[in-house]
C-alpha cells in the first residue's frame, strides 16, 4: 500500500490526486482579515480543485494567539492535517519531539533545494538535513510608509530615506501633522528597532549581532547610533497613542501621520483603502537607505498522522502549495512576495516589485524569527515596549539590550 | 471524637469505620481524585518544572534556581508585581467601602430598592473582557469621557489615564471596581438584612448614632459576610488578566502588566514553560504567605474559642 502511494507521489503529485479517494484536511492557519482571508481561499481553491476537500481552520486572532492553540492541538493527540507557522525556530522543539511529518521525498522530488529563493527559507525548515515545512510566502518588516498628503499638506516633497524623513518632521509637526505613527505594541515597537537597525547600524553589524549572538557588537559604537536614532523616532512618534497596526497605518492612510515603519502587510491596508503607490502614498523599503530586506514569512507544517492516507494527502498537498500557480495568485492576494523566483509577477504593485527587485539581486537578510528563538524575542519586545512608552535613555536601553543578546540561546 | 476515645474499641472494628456510610465516599471519591490530581499534583508538578529549563515542552533538564533569578532581574517582572500591589490593596479597600456604603443605603429603606440593586448588580453580568473594552472606549481621550466634557465647553479639561504610563493602573481600578462592587454591595445587603431588628431597636434606646451603630455594632457582627467578600475580592484580584488584555494590552509599554499575564506570555508566546512556571509559583507562593496566616488566625483562633 505504502509503495503504491509513494510511487503516486514521487510520480506526480498533482495528477496523482483525482485517481485517489478524496480525502479532507483540516489545515489551521491566522490569516482572518479581509485580503488575508482572500489568499488562504486560493489554497482551498487549489487544493479543491485537485478533488480533495479542505476543511478551513482559521484561528482569529495574531499569531501570538493562534500559535498556543496549534501546538497544544499537536502536543495534546489531536492534530491538524496542517497548520501555518513562521518558519525559524519556533516549531524546533515539535520537530525534536518527532512531532512534524518529515517532507525531505516531496522535496527531492520537486526539486525545492533549486526553486526556493532565497535559499535560507528552505534552510529555516530544515533540520539534521531534513526538511520539515513548506515556504509559502515572504514577508519583510523594514518598510517605511509615507503619506503624500501629510507632506502636501505641510508644503514638502516626501522624503526619500529615512534620514530626510527624520529632517522633515520639523515642519510636519509645525502643520500639526505627527510625523511618525506608532502602534504601542512591543512587537510594533521591536520591528521598528529592527528596521532602524539595519538602515543605521549596516548589515554586518546586524548579521553578528542577531545570527551570531555577538554581545560586545551590541555594545558597541554601531548600536550606539543605533540607540540614538531610536531616541529621535520616539519623539517624532511621542504623540501616537493608537495600538493596533492597522489603526497607525490608518493615520498614514487619512494623512493625520506622515509615515509608519510597518512591514509589506501594510500594503493590503493602502489597497482597501483604495489608495494608489506612488500617488497617494509612497513605501521605503529598507528606509530607503539599505536596499535591504529581512525574509521572514509564512510556512506550513504537516503533524504526524497514523493513517498513511492521510500522510499522503498531506505531502501532496505540500507539493501543490509551493506549485508556480499557486504561488502566483496566492501571493498577488497576499501581497507577499512568492517563494520561488522563477515565476511571472508582472501583475504585482509598485511596491511588491521594489521587493521583488531587492530579492533578484541577493539584498537579504534571514528575519529575526529565524535567528532568535520566541524568548529572546519576547524579552527584546518587552525591552522595546518599555523603552518606546518610557524615557529609558539609549545608553541603558543599550545596556539591556546587550545583556539579552549575551544570554541568548 | 467520642468513638475514638471509647476504651473499648477494639482495632477489628476500624475497618467498619473506614466502610461506614460507603456510598457517600464512594460518590466524593472522583471529587477527592480531582482535588489531589489536578490541584496539588498539578502544582507539585508546575513548582517541580519551575526548576527546569524547559521551553516549549516540558523537559528535565535541571537548572536550579536560573528560573528565579531571571525572573527577579526581569524589569517586567518587578512591574508586575508593583502594579498588582497598587492594583490589590486599592482595589480590596475601595470595593469593601464602596460595597458596604452602597449596601448601607439600600438598607435604609429607600424607594426603589430593588431598581437601584439591580442597577448596580448588572455589570457583575459583564465578562471582563467587556468591561475593559467598554471603559477603553470611554476612557479614549478622543472620542470617550473626555471628548464629551470638552464639546460641554470646558475646553482644558484632561481625562486620560489610559495613555499614561503613571495612572494607567488607576484606568483599570475603575473598570474593576464599577464590576465588582456590585456583587459586594449584594452580599452586603444580604448580611445587613440578617441582622436582627431588636439590634436596631437596643441601640435606638441606647442614643447611639446611626453611623457610629453601623461602625461599632453591624460591622463586627458581620464579620462573616467580610471575609466571604474579601475571599471573593483577593481571587479576584490574584487572577486579574482578561481586564489588562481587553483594555490596555498591558500597556503604554509595560506599564499595565500584571503577573498572571506575564505567567501566559512566558509560557505560550516566548515559548519558555520554565520562565513562566517559575512566574506561577512566585504567584502562588504570594497567596500562601497571605492566606496560611489567615486561615491560621481564622480555624486555630476558633477551637481556642
Amino acid at each position: 500500500m505504502s509503495k503504491i502511494l509513494k510511487s503516486l507521489l514521487v510520480g506526480s503529485a498533482l495528477v496523482a490526486a483525482p485517481a485517489s479517494q478524496a480525502i479532507e484536511l483540516e489545515v489551521t492557519h491566522w490569516w482572518t482579515s479581509g485580503g488575508e482571508a482572500a489568499a488562504v481561499s486560493k489554497f482551498a481553491d487549489a487544493w479543491n480543485a485537485t478533488g480533495n476537500s479542505w476543511l478551513d481552520g482559521a484561528i482569529a486572532g495574531s499569531g501570538g494567539t493562534a500559535r498556543p492553540i496549534i501546538i497544544s492541538r499537536i502536543l495534546g493527540g489531536d492534530p491538524m492535517a496542517a497548520t501555518q507557522l513562521n518558519h525559524g525556530r519556533q516549531a524546533e522543539e515539535l520537530i525534536e519531539a518527532g512531532l512534524l511529518l518529515d517532507l525531505s521525498d516531496v522535496a527531492e522530488a520537486g526539486g525545492w533545494a533549486d526553486i526556493v529563493n532565497p535559499s535560507a527559507l528552505l534552510e529555516s525548515c530544515t533540520l539534521d538535513g531534513k526538511i520539515y515545512c513548506v515556504p509559502v510566502n515572504i514577508h519583510s518588516a523594514q518598510w517605511l510608509w509615507l503619506s503624500h498628503a501629510a507632506y502636501e499638506n505641510a508644503g514638502l516633497d516626501v522624503p526619500n530615506d529615512w534620514n530626510e524623513f527624520v529632517g522633515s518632521a520639523g515642519a510636519l509637526q509645525a502643520a500639526g501633522t505627527l510625523p511618525l505613527a506608532m502602534g504601542q505594541q512591543g512587537w510594533q515597537q521591536n520591528l521598528a528597532f529592527g528596521a532602524i537597525t539595519i538602515a543605521v547600524a549596516g548589515t554586518e553589524a546586524w548579521r553578528e549581532v542577531t545570527v551570531n549572538k555577538n554581545a560586545e557588537v551590541a555594545a558597541g559604537p554601531e548600536y550606539t547610533a543605533v540607540f540614538e536614532a531610536m531616541v529621535d523616532a520616539r519623539k517624532l512618534a511621542s504623540e501616537s497613542n493608537v495600538q493596533d497596526w492597522n489603526q497607525a497605518t490608518n493615520m498614514v492612510i487619512t494623512g493625520t501621520a506622515g509615515g509608519q515603519l510597518m512591514g509589506d502587510w501594510a500594503q493590503g491596508e493602502f489597497a482597501v483603502a483604495g489608495q494608489v503607490e506612488g500617488v497617494d502614498y509612497s513605501c521605503l523599503p529598507g528606509l530607503g537607505l539599505n536596499d535591504i530586506l529581512d525574509t521572514g514569512g509564512d510556512a506550513f507544517y504537516f503533524p504526524v498522522n497514523d493513517d498513511p492516507a492521510i500522510t499522503a494527502a498531506q505531502k501532496e498537498l505540500a507539493a501543490l502549495l509551493i506549485s508556480p500557480e499557486v504561488q502566483v495568485s496566492f501571493n498577488l492576494a497576499k501581497g507577499s512576495l512568492p517563494v520561488r523566483g522563477d515565476i511571472d509577477m508582472s501583475s504585482a504593485n509598485g511596491c511588491m516589485q521594489k521587493g521583488l527587485k531587492i530579492l533578484a539581486n541577493g539584498g537579504i537578510l534571514p528575519s529575526g524569527d529565524q535567528s532568535l528563538s520566541a524568548d529572546t524575542q519576547t524579552q527584546i519586545e518587552d525591552l522595546m515596549a518599555q523603552f518606546w512608552s518610557g524615557d529609558m535613555s539609549a545608553a541603558d536601553a543599550q545596556d539591556d539590550y546587550a545583556q539579552l543578546i549575551k544570554k541568548a540561546d | 471524637m467520642t468513638v475514638i476515645s471509647d476504651p473499648l474499641m477494639h482495632p477489628t472494628k476500624r475497618p467498619r469505620r473506614l466502610f461506614k456510610n460507603l456510598m457517600a465516599k464512594l460518590a466524593s471519591i472522583p471529587m477527592i481524585l480531582t482535588a489531589v490530581v489536578v490541584f496539588v499534583g498539578g502544582t507539585a508538578w508546575t513548582v517541580l518544572y519551575s526548576f527546569t529549563g524547559s521551553r516549549m515542552l516540558p523537559k528535565t533538564n535541571w537548572v536550579g534556581l536560573d528560573q528565579y533569578e531571571r525572573l527577579w532581574s526581569s524589569d517586567r517582572w518587578i512591574i508586575s508585581i508593583t502594579n498588582l500591589g497598587i492594583y490589590g490593596s486599592c482595589s480590596l479597600v475601595l470595593t469593601l467601602v464602596i460595597g458596604f456604603s452602597l449596601a448601607a443605603c439600600l438598607d435604609r429603606k429607600i424607594r426603589f430598592e430593588s431598581a437601584f440593586r439591580s442597577i448596580f448588580l448588572y455589570p457583575f453580568a459583564l465578562s471582563f473582557v467587556v468591561t475593559g473594552l467598554a471603559w477603553q472606549w470611554i476612557l479614549n481621550p478622543d472620542f470617550g469621557l473626555q471628548s464629551v466634557v470638552r464639546g460641554w465647553g470646558w475646553e482644558s479639561f484632561v481625562f486620560n489615564p489610559l495613555n499614561d504610563a503613571n495612572t494607567v493602573i488607576y484606568g483599570l481600578l475603575i473598570a474593576g471596581l464599577w464590576q465588582g462592587t456590585g456583587l459586594i454591595m449584594c452580599i452586603m445587603l444580604a448580611g445587613l438584612r440578617g441582622i436582627d431588628e431588636d439590634i436596631w431597636k437596643a441601640t435606638r434606646v441606647d442614643g447611639i448614632g446611626t453611623i457610629k451603630t453601623y461602625i461599632v455594632v453591624i460591622i463586627p457582627m458581620m464579620r462573616p459576610v467580610f471575609i466571604t467578600s474579601l475571599v471573593l475580592i483577593a481571587s479576584g484580584i490574584i487572577k486579574l488578566y482578561d481586564l489588562v488584555v481587553a483594555q490596555t494590552g498591558g500597556g503604554p509599554g509595560l506599564a499595565s502588566e500584571v503577573p498572571a499575564k506575564y505567567v501566559i506570555e512566558y509560557m505560550f508566546r516566548a515559548q519558555n514553560l520554565g520562565q513562566g512556571f517559575a512566574a506561577s509559583t512566585m504567584m502562588l507562593c504570594s497567596v500562601v504567605v497571605i492566606m496560611i496566616p489567615w486561615a491560621y488566625l481564622e480555624f486555630g483562633g476558633r477551637k481556642r474559642g
